[in-house]
């Protein structure tokens, strides 16, 4: 079940230079988690003290928000696109 | 005052003054710190002299906006005539508008006179002048329509190239009135929100200066001169209260940080006024978080004839909800149907004639009259930041038109009361 991860140019640097990434896992939290194993550093990038997702991080899957879906339960299917993005965009 | 350095507004993590928009340790938006003003700091006078003497537009007020050099412009720092020149629009009293709410002393802001007939030529003219101390030649933005109008417009006064991105179903005005210019209009099928994260992409691949994404925080810095004016058009005062509406919340915050700016330079005294921010009904998630009592907005899918504030999932949403408590503000939201009345309450009282954003603040603040919250001795300033021929749908059969036949006798049956005037 691997799902293609991309990873937004901020994060490229703690990502081993990687513009995007295939990992495995059925969940966007089991996708997450697989990414930050790989890449160490992206951990606290992306993640607080208490371990929620940073309040300016926004992950979408196949274009869509998942907060309009499960949020981080929410399922991908195999061969799925995962994008990181920063919040802070637009208006 | 030149531009310094970029600071993260979560975690104060600094970075050179280059194109850039999100903190890389934390995500956090990046913010604009300032250099030592140019002149004499502290010298009150002089600063306001300063001001008094510079051109009839934003540039007048370049002290605090953030450009490494002077203003943009051949004939020298105070008199900037290049581009577009945005800004110094009327602030007027609206003695009809408080009397209709109830209200004691209210102003309009009427920022529909501006060059493309928003408030968005403001931190465009800041971004555009930034993009090109930073050697770019391309702008462009991801816009809910009065950003691509003013963007495009832009691009053609400095001969810069552009693109502008915008949901398909955008009102046909602002479509018409951007792809004039000669732009690369892009419609992009889905919301705001769509086009923001398209846009985001595209920035990263792209050696473009998307003015409200990598030049996001210098743009952010124009809407400051709306709360420079507002006080300098005062007297150099403060108001009481501003009403202000809320797509992103980078304006409605970044007029209260232009106030605090002058307080702190001395420029103005006494308290912040208290920040009322407007919404429609059919986008709010500013609103709801802030009557759930919510630090962070949830997001939404926008459904309002409000396109302009149409954005689902608002940028500086947790910041603009602490402004609303810190101030004793708020966040309303109001119904289509409100803000159709707010157009109309508005046009009649004033003879000024705001796109759905200006009914929107104008339907909070006649709320805001009903709820009592109001104290009639407050100075009441009231954020109109379109032009109302950029959303005619809104206010389509709103009236009726007499058709007659050029006859005398086919008028006065048309209208009788006509007679007796």
């Amino acid at each position: 079940m691997a799902v293609l991860v991309k990873i937004p140019t901020q994060l490229r640097a703690a990502a081993g230079g990687e513009a995007e990434t295939s990992i495995d896992g059925t969940t966007v939290q089991e996708v997450l988690e697989g990414l930050v194993e790989r890449h160490d550093e992206l951990r606290e990038r992306l993640y607080d003290d208490a371990g929620s997702l940073r309040r300016f991080v926004n992950v979408y899957v196949a274009g869509e928000d998942i907060r309009f879906l499960e949020g981080l339960a929410t399922p991908v299917a195999d061969g799925a696109e995962l994008t990181i993005l920063p919040a802070v965009a637009g208006g | 005052m030149a531009v310094s350095h970029l600071e993260c507004k979560e975690c104060g993590a600094e970075y050179a003054p280059e194109a850039r928009y999100v903190c890389e340790r934390c995500f956090g938006p990046l913010e604009v710190a300032y250099g030592e003003r140019r002149g004499s700091a502290g010298d009150v006078g002089e600063l306001r002299r300063r001001i008094q003497g510079g051109p009839q537009n934003i540039w007048r007020y370049a002290d605090f906006l953030p450009l490494a050099g002077g203003p943009p412009g051949p004939s020298g720092r105070l008199a900037s005539r290049v581009g577009l020149p945005a800004g110094c629009t009327p602030l007027i009293r609206a003695d009809r508008l408080a009397e209709r709410l109830g209200l004691g002393e209210v102003w309009v802001k009427n920022d529909a006179a501006n060059p493309t007939h928003s408030f968005k030529d403001r931190v465009v003219s800041v971004a555009v002048a930034r993009a090109r101390e930073l050697g770019y030649g391309v702008i462009a933005c991801a816009s809910t329509g009065n950003l691509a109008n003013s963007v495009a417009a832009h691009g053609a006064a400095l001969g810069l190239e552009s693109y502008v991105f915008i949901p398909a179903d955008l009102e046909e005005q602002k479509v018409l009135a951007t792809g004039i210019y000669g732009t690369n209009v892009v419609a992009v099928r889905g919301s705001y929100d769509d086009v923001n994260r398209l846009c985001a992409e595209l920035s990263a691949e792209r050696e473009w200066a998307f003015v409200n994404i990598n030049l996001r925080p210098y743009y952010a810095e124009g809407s400051k001169t709306l709360a420079f004016e507002i006080a300098e058009q005062l007297g150099w005062e403060l108001p009481d209260r501003c009403v202000v509406p809320v797509g992103s919340g980078s304006l409605y915050t970044k007029i209260a940080a232009g106030f605090e700016d002058w307080r702190s330079s001395g420029l103005l005294e006494g308290e912040l006024p208290k920040m009322n921010g407007a919404q429609a009904q059919g986008c709010a998630p500013v609103a709801e978080a802030f009557a759930a009592g919510h630090d962070v907005c949830r997001p939404v899918k926008p459904d309002t004839i409000a396109k302009s504030l149409a954005i689902g999932n608002p940028a500086d949403g947790p910041y603009a909800l602490d402004l609303a408590r810190r101030t004793g503000g708020s966040v309303d939201a109001v119904s289509d149907e409100e803000i159709r009345a707010g157009i109309r309450l508005l046009a009649e009282t004033t003879g000024i004639f705001t796109e759905t954003a200006g009914g929107v603040t104008t339907a909070v603040l006649r709320r805001l009259a009903e709820r009592g919250e109001i104290d009639p001795g407050e100075r009441v300033v009231l954020l109109v930041t379109g032009d109302g021929l950029k959303t005619l749908d809104a206010v389509r059969d709103s009236f009726v038109v007499h058709g007659i036949e050029a006859s005398v006798e086919a008028f006065e049956s048309a209208l009788p009361a006509a007679v007796t005037v």
